[in-house]
């Protein structure tokens, strides 16, 4: 089950860049909600305040709160501990490439330390599973390399990685971006069917997808979030002008 | 007008007579810097060849004057050394490389310690010696085989540090954050995932380390020093390859001669062996599927 | 640490829920109240935070990187403190002064037996074989890299880039043995006469006498060991050789294609090109590759210690023996006569250290300032 996320007064910097200002959101649990807006308006600095991946980068700064369900993730969690709890899944899918299939999904456990091993292949098994991934590769899943796979398989393997530490909260940035249209379409179908269990926060540049998938989308605009609203509501009768200019293509 | 055009004519010729005369000496050039190889290799086959049996690879010098012999202890001496030396060097060098890439990168002080490394490869290896003999045997007041794996445990160290540090920098950084993202604390994403990723890199690398010291003779004269009989004791002297090259082609004997070129042959072996294995791996791609 | 959790409920099926345990509500494994906790999400809970073992692992990496600097300050402190005591015999006139032998009026450097300890032939023997070896192997050198990158064709490039990696990878002693008995007869058979003969010919004598350089007291006069500084000069300069090569052949390839392109539209030759396109714009780092070579020929040891002739002396031949600062300290120090003997060959390492470390210094800023956009790789 997932957890609702709450940002309140969320401030972002890149050195003296001020990337974020002034972002309040209620993302609730168990729903799909998209983040849309122009390249460079901060939709993929705001996904990665919310796993603390943003502060990796040195000159990175960050103000304001992030609630996911009880825990404030800034001030009663450190970073390892935040990213054990919210999955990240990436826009280029980024197998570890001296791994097997099962030693890729299972990473997230075995790297903390998990060593029971039939537990793990029941977790590999029920992550590739969530992933629509289990039947292509249930044969190989020690022979195979990771990086063997093709590239809407790697990203859906990916899935299963973030998917086997059975986090709260999955972010995905801009996921299909890199694939194809069929392994897009699959990677969709497959959000739609994750997000009865799972709170999810997708970052996309692609409208349809947005309206295919989530029920509440927020968009973006140079660094402020300027509408956020069910999907329905914001592509067919948005509130602010920005907002009908960038579904309406004048921009972006 | 038609001056112009004759001038004009002669000064074409000119330019191209220059160029063909350019392109002609480069040729020359590069033809007399592989002869040199050639030559080096062709009299090493040729003089050195003939003498190995399997008495060089079994038996110690003999003495003085007499015939026959090998340099079995020389070998097995190197090896010694050399395993001393990659105790120290490899380690260290590895660490000095995880932090310039992973948690140095771009600061002053990598960028300061980078420069040393660089600088340090080139200081002369007798200067190495002669501060190890300074360090140990000046203190114990006896060479041994301990020093000598020191002084070139010590030289092993900046080159096996810039390769780690330049394999590292081409893991690609989403490899990084996919272990980030999934909470793996950093000290175990840096060596389960990015070393492990970079490892084939790294070990050309310290390979290639391996084989500049296995070749160094300056170091050793006046730390392990060089032992005529068998002999694997870490406090006491050792015999070595390159060493016992060294003292046989100084000598006025004929015999030790030939086992000179022998050696010399064995060891340039291992060398082209471990150059062409680098290559090998480099050429094949050194990470697999990571990009 | 391990721990040991039941699989969950279910035969592995799709969905499986999770372990029926009551939601755990401690420290920062806080969650919603009404969401139970699996065994996964347990066990990952559980783990700490790492921040100490990361604090650890990352200061241990630091330990490793700053040994580099251990190494340096070391190397230069046992050299200090090892060469007080001549420092203190003679002070900076230990690279300059000389005695006079009194049976032979000649001057007197360096005798260990009495004690006397001037370093000025191992100054002048380095200096000479290094510049000898740099005349020869610069030209060429710089032959082969124009040749490498410009002109030859794609197949041989790999075959003789390999071959000259090949040559940097022999060792110092394997490069002294070939010399002692292939070049060494090479030279005093063959061309040492011609040298010789050459220098020594009557017409030029007299055109050229007044330089001081021919003749029998000139550059290639005296006895015709095939030993001495040239025969050190043509060793090292073949060391050298794939330093200068490579690192020459890398700066080159920095220098941008459009460069090229824009002096072959204005209808220049090839070697036209070369030299107005590629040689001018590399030529700092050219400069630094040379630089380096240099510091590589200064510090050469063994090959240089097996064909110099090793002798302390200072001869205005190249055809006469010398020393090195290296060599010299290759061939006494293990059987130093004294400890005044040791201290002046430790002082001769000292000033041998500070040396490559300026020139080498030199030369990496130079490369490093001409290819600073595309990193080189040197070694």
């Amino acid at each position: 089950m997932g957890v609702g996320i709450e940002v309140t007064n969320l401030n972002a910097w890149y050195g003296a860049n001020h990337t974020l200002q002034d972002i309040n959101l209620p993302i609730p649990a168990n729903h799909a909600t998209a983040l849309i807006g122009p390249s460079g308006c901060g939709k993929s600095t705001f996904v990665r305040c919310l796993n603390r991946m943003h502060e990796t980068n040195p000159i990175a700064r960050v103000t304001g709160s992030v609630r996911i369900g009880d825990l404030d993730i800034y001030a009663d969690a450190s970073p390892v501990e935040v990213r054990r709890r919210v999955g990240m899944v990436f826009q280029r899918p980024n197998p570890f490439p001296t791994m097997s299939i099962y030693d890729n999904v299972a990473s997230g456990l075995k790297l903390n330390g998990y060593s029971n091993r039939k537990a793990l292949d029941e977790i590999v098994e029920r992550s590739l599973k969530h992933a629509a991934l289990w039947d292509e590769v249930k044969d190989d899943l020690k022979k195979k390399s990771g990086a063997s796979l093709s590239g809407g398989q790697q990203q859906r393997m990916c899935i299963a990685r973030a998917l086997a530490v059975d986090p709260e909260v999955l972010l995905m940035d801009e996921p299909a971006s890199a694939l194809d249209p069929v392994s897009t379409s699959k990677i969709e179908d497959l959000i739609f069917q994750l997000k009865s269990q799972y709170t999810i926060v997708i970052v996309t540049h692609n409208m349809q997808q947005a309206a295919r998938v989530a029920e509440k989308t927020g968009f973006f605009l140079n660094g402020r979030m300027v509408e956020f609203d069910s999907t329905h509501k914001i592509f067919t009768n948005p509130t602010d002008k920005r907002t009908e200019d960038y579904i309406t293509g004048r921009f972006g | 007008m038609k001056a112009a055009i004759q001038q004009n004519r002669m000064r074409n010729a000119l330019r191209a007579a220059t160029d063909h005369l350019a392109t002609g000496l480069a040729i020359l050039a590069t033809l007399l810097v592989v002869a040199p190889l050639f030559a080096i290799f062709g009299y090493l086959i040729y003089k050195g060849a003939s003498s190995l049996n399997l008495a060089f690879f079994t038996q110690i010098p003999k003495p003085e004057g007499e015939v026959g012999g090998g340099m079995a202890n020389a070998i097995v001496g190197s090896g010694v050394l050399l395993a001393i030396a990659s105790c120290l060097g490899v380690p260290i060098g590895i660490g000095g490389g995880i932090y310039l890439a992973e948690f140095g990168r771009g600061t002053r002080l990598a960028n300061a310690i980078r420069f040393t490394a660089d600088v340090l490869n080139g200081v002369p290896s007798i200067v190495m010696g002669i501060a190890v003999y300074a360090l140990i045997v000046f203190r114990e007041k006896h060479f041994s085989a301990f020093s000598g794996g020191v002084a070139l445990g010590i030289m092993m160290i900046p080159t096996v540090t810039r390769t780690t540090e330049e394999m590292l920098l081409m893991v690609p950084n989403s490899i990084r954050e996919a272990a980030l993202g999934l909470g793996v604390p950093n000290w175990r994403s840096v060596l389960s995932i990015t070393l492990k990723t970079a490892s084939p890199g790294v070990i050309t690398g310290c390979m290639l380390a391996f084989a500049r010291v296995a070749g160094e003779t300056a170091p050793l004269l006046f730390t392990a020093l060089g032992n005529q009989f068998w002999s694997v004791s870490l406090n006491q002297p050792i015999a070595a390859l390159p060493l016992q090259i060294y003292i046989y082609a100084i000598s006025p004997y004929d015999d030790q001669h030939r086992l000179a070129w022998a050696g010399a042959l064995v060891l340039i072996a291992l060398i082209v062996i471990a150059v062409s294995l680098v290559r090998y791996v480099a050429s094949r791609g050194i990470l697999k599927g990571a990009s | 640490m391990e721990t040991s959790l039941e699989p969950p409920s279910g035969p592995g099926s799709g969905i499986s829920s999770p372990a029926s345990s009551p939601a755990t509500g401690s420290g920062i494994a806080a969650v919603a109240s009404n969401s139970p906790v699996s065994d996964v999400r347990r066990f990952l809970l559980a783990r700490g935070n790492s921040a100490l073992a990361d604090r650890i692992f990352s200061l241990l990496m630091l330990a490793c990187a700053a040994s580099i600097f251990c190494i340096v300050a070391f190397i230069a402190s046992e050299l200090i403190s090892q060469s007080q005591m001549s420092w203190h015999a003679s002070g900076l006139a230990f690279f300059y002064k000389f005695n006079v032998d009194p049976q032979t009026g000649l001057p007197l450097f360096w005798d260990p037996v009495n004690g006397v300890f001037y370093a000025l032939p191992f100054l002048y023997g380095t200096l000479v074989s290094s510049l000898v070896a740099l005349v020869i192997a610069v030209p060429l050198a710089v032959g082969v890299a124009i040749f490498l990158t410009e002109m030859c064709p794609r197949f041989l490039r790999g075959p003789l880039a390999f071959l000259t990696e090949l040559l940097a990878a022999i060792p110092s002693v394997v490069y002294g043995l070939w010399a002692i008995f292939i070049l060494v007869p090479l030279l005093r058979e063959h061309i040492n006469p011609i040298l010789i003969d050459t220098f020594g010919a009557p017409l030029v004598v007299r055109l050229f006498g007044w330089t001081g350089l021919v003749g029998d007291n000139g550059l290639f006069g005296g006895v015709n060991l095939g030993l001495g500084l040239l025969t050190a000069g043509v060793i090292l300069a073949i060391m050298i050789l794939p330093i200068i090569a490579s690192l020459t052949r890398e700066v080159m390839s920095t220098v941008p294609h459009s460069q090229r392109e824009a002096a072959l539209a204005l209808g220049a030759t090839r070697w036209e090109m070369i030299r107005i396109a590629v040689l001018r714009n590399a030529r700092i780092g050219i400069v630094g590759s040379i630089i380096l070579g240099l510091g590589r020929a200064l510090g050469e040891t063994m090959a240089v210690a097996m064909v110099i002739g090793n002798t302390a002396e200072i001869h205005r031949s190249l055809l006469s023996t010398g020393h090195s600062m290296a060599s010299v300290i290759a061939n006494e120090f293990a059987e130093a006569t004294s400890d005044l003997h040791r201290s002046a060959l430790v002082e001769i390492g000292l000033a041998l250290f500070v040396v490559t470390i300026l020139v080498n210094g030199l030369a990496r800023l130079l490369v490093w300032a001409v290819t600073r956009s595309n990193p080189v790789r040197v070694n």
